[in-house]
């Protein structure tokens, strides 16, 4: 066990550097390879009326006459032992984790990415929770109702949360609960949760309840389509036979089965999201990880682009060990090995 | 059939006046489906009494576990409920005098697992793969007694021990994928006796086994059974293990009974063309491998369209010979010996025939 773990952790380490290398590659080396030249990628951060001797200068402080292998090790090295920046007007230290400077803004990726994240968390952690509790109550419910109103009604609400993106629930529900009714927050606020819990839940209650909306749907189905298959099984005849209540087979031996799917889905959907929920975060005018990176790429801002694609790679990675771990507290036939 | 004639037929000894522990009266269980009525078990009665095994075979489709699972109240009554036709059931299920088909399925599922309890066919599906051995048998013991996790514990641990499985004290906290086929077995029996059922319903319970551990399996039910004193009803299509066990045997088709009796009577003196066949398409060893065995022709009926009639004339050789009462009249289980029915047209007289020519000399 222990053993897996550790080469679990070394293969995560290998996919991060892996990750780091095809996003330098795609920035750095693609518009090279299409016949940038380095004064016409630093042409895109200095003022249109520059002159060519601020964009050789610009270039040159960017590092962009360097082989492009340099340009990576430089910025890897900075990851692991930090690296100054001269920027004409002094030299900037940068401690290690250093993700680079932001072309355009000139100030350090990393404690920006630190700044934004508790947003994302916090979007996700609401979001995540509410969606499993209600996603696996309504697919229990529906199994066990099959063909009822409930099942059918709630079977075409959660193919309808399946299909309408969250810029449209998120604005309809904006624009109603918030702007109409007023009983939630409009969007663009966020109060951390260290300030002001029930503040903290205010901001986030639409949301959350939005991407929920979108999540939940999804985990009711697969709930759903799980306990149907789990009930028919031999074992739930077992449980009957012993003469357990119909809630104890249910739950205890019906759901169990069914939730090994849910629960690898969830995990890897909240590691995703961790990454960023550029969609939610977007339409709530939430300034978190998704919002970042999504700025970066209409900026073209390299540094903050890799800093941001890095995180996200890293949640995504944790979350597949994280659910490979689980698996075996799960399933006792999975032996991890 | 009137209610005495039905108490002629489970009360087989004559002039038996005791409530048999198991007395099931004329029982139904049809399913209404989109293609039509199913109709699983049509008519069926017979009894079990404290100690003795009945045994009942047919095949696959003959209604046998469906009359498994009547007893112990586990069909959907209800046709919403998850995706399953609800079956209708009627007749009667008496358990020491209480007709559990007009008590409510609480008061039925008190029942189970502690007064009756069954065995299924495959351990391997028939467990939960994801708890502990261990936790099912404490599941099955802590629902029916009051008592605290430890004493439940080492009361599984017993139970392990009492079923033979090897250190009980280590392997209870093994899962069921971690046993081999036998070992779950025994488990599954430790789980169903927990309890002390006064009626263990084993469904081919060594079907999915290995012929070497199958023995094991049935030696270790006859012992149990001697020492709880239970009557246990064993399903199975193998006429093999109901020799080896049972004392009664009925054997069924199309969701009624065919014969009834003894054991010694149905091995030593069967009556129905179709137990004829059963016995003759069993392989021996004691015959030439030339000789062909007796296949009984055709396959079993659609319960939806049973036959009209005798439900096997259509595969009986014999229905011929009984001047279209066959195709006619449904035949009645009748007794021709003391404690020993048929339901069959054949005239004794051609019956005896047909036994002395044809069917005494092949078996």
């Amino acid at each position: 066990m222990f053993a897996y773990i550790v080469r679990r952790l070394l293969w995560a380490v290998i996919l991060l550097f892996l990750l780091s290398v095809v996003t330098f590659s795609i920035f750095y080396l693609v518009p090279r390879w299409a016949g940038a030249s380095p004064e016409t990628l630093a042409a895109r951060y200095v003022g249109r009326s520059a002159t060519a001797e601020t964009v050789h200068v610009t270039a040159e402080r960017l590092g962009f006459y360097d082989p492009v292998v340099v340009q990576y090790w430089n910025w890897v090295k900075g990851i692991f032992v930090g690296k100054e920046f001269d920027y004409g007007s002094g030299v900037e230290q940068c401690p290690a984790p250093c993700l680079g400077y932001s072309f355009i803004t000139r100030q350090p990726v990393w404690p920006e990415l630190l700044d934004r994240a508790p947003v994302t968390v916090s979007l996700v952690i609401g979001a995540s929770l509410i969606w499993l509790v209600a996603g696996v109550t309504v697919g229990v419910i529906s199994a066990l109702r099959r063909g009822t109103v409930f099942d059918r009604g709630t079977m075409g609400v959660s193919l309808a949360g399946v299909s309408l993106p969250i810029f449209f629930t998120g604005l309809v529900s904006l624009s109603f609960f918030s702007y109409r009714l007023g009983i939630t927050a409009p969007g663009g606020q966020f109060v951390p949760f260290s300030e002001n819990p029930a503040m903290w839940a205010y901001s986030l209650l639409l949301p959350w309840i939005t991407l929920a909306f979108l999540f939940s749907a999804q985990y009711a189905r697969l709930t759903r389509a799980g306990m149907l298959e789990t009930m028919t099984e031999d074992y739930i005849r077992t449980a009957r036979a012993k003469g357990l209540p119909e809630r104890t087979v249910v739950f205890k031996h019906g759901l169990r089965g069914a939730l090994t799917p849910v629960l690898t889905i969830f995990g890897l959907d909240v590691g995703l999201l961790l990454g960023g929920a550029v969609l939610t975060e977007k339409t709530f005018s939430l300034n978190g990880l998704g919002k970042y990176g999504y700025d970066a790429i209409i900026t073209g801002d390299l540094p903050k682009i890799l800093g941001v694609t890095l995180v996200a790679g890293f949640f995504v990675i944790m979350a597949n060990l994280i659910v490979d771990l689980l698996y075996g507290a799960i399933d006792p036939r999975v032996r991890l090995g | 059939m009137t209610s005495t004639a039905l108490r002629d037929v489970t009360r087989r000894q004559p002039g038996q006046e005791r409530q048999p522990f198991l007395e099931v009266l004329d029982l139904h269980v049809h399913f209404p489906t989109d293609d039509g009525l199913v109709k699983s078990v049509d008519g069926l009665s017979f009894s079990v009494e404290r100690g003795r095994t009945l045994g009942i075979v047919g095949e696959s489709g003959s209604g046998k576990s469906v009359t498994s699972l009547a007893i112990m109240g586990l069909h959907y009554r209800r046709a919403s409920e998850r995706s399953r036709p609800g079956a209708r059931l009627g007749g009667e299920i008496l358990l020491d005098g209480e007709d559990l088909l007009s008590k409510s399925p609480e008061y039925v599922r008190s029942l189970r697992g502690k007064r009756m309890a069954m065995i299924f066919q495959d351990p391997l599906s028939a467990m939960n793969p994801y708890y502990t051995v261990g936790r099912q048998i404490i599941e099955a013991y802590q629902i029916h007694n009051e008592v605290n996790a430890k004493v439940a514990r080492k009361h599984a641990v017993d139970m392990l021990g009492r079923v033979g499985i090897p250190e009980p004290s280590h392997r209870i906290d093994s899962y069921p994928h971690q046993f081999s086929g036998g070992m779950r077995q025994r488990a599954m029996i430790a789980m169903a006796l927990s309890c002390d059922p006064e009626l263990l319903i084993a469904d081919e319970p060594t079907t999915a086994l290995d012929v070497t551990v199958q023995a094991q399996i049935l030696d270790l039910i006859r012992d149990l059974q001697r020492e709880f004193n239970s009557s246990v009803i064993l399903i199975t299509h193998d006429l093999g293990v109901v020799a080896e066990l049972a004392d009664d045997v009925l054997v069924m088709y199309a969701g009624r009974a065919a014969e009834y009796g003894s054991a010694d009577q149905l091995f030593n003196r069967p009556a129905h063309p179709y137990t004829w066949g059963l016995l003759g398409s069993v392989p021996r060893f004691d015959r030439p491998q030339d000789e062909r065995l007796l296949a009984i022709p055709g396959s079993p009926p659609s319960l939806i369209h049973v036959p009209p009639g005798c439900p096997f004339h259509p595969r009986c050789a014999y229905a011929a010979r009984n001047e279209g009462r066959s195709e006619e009249s449904r035949p009645e289980l009748t007794p021709i010996e003391p404690g020993h029915f048929v339901a069959c047209h054949l005239s004794p007289t051609d019956r005896a025939q047909i036994w002395a020519d044809e069917i005494a000399p092949r078996l």
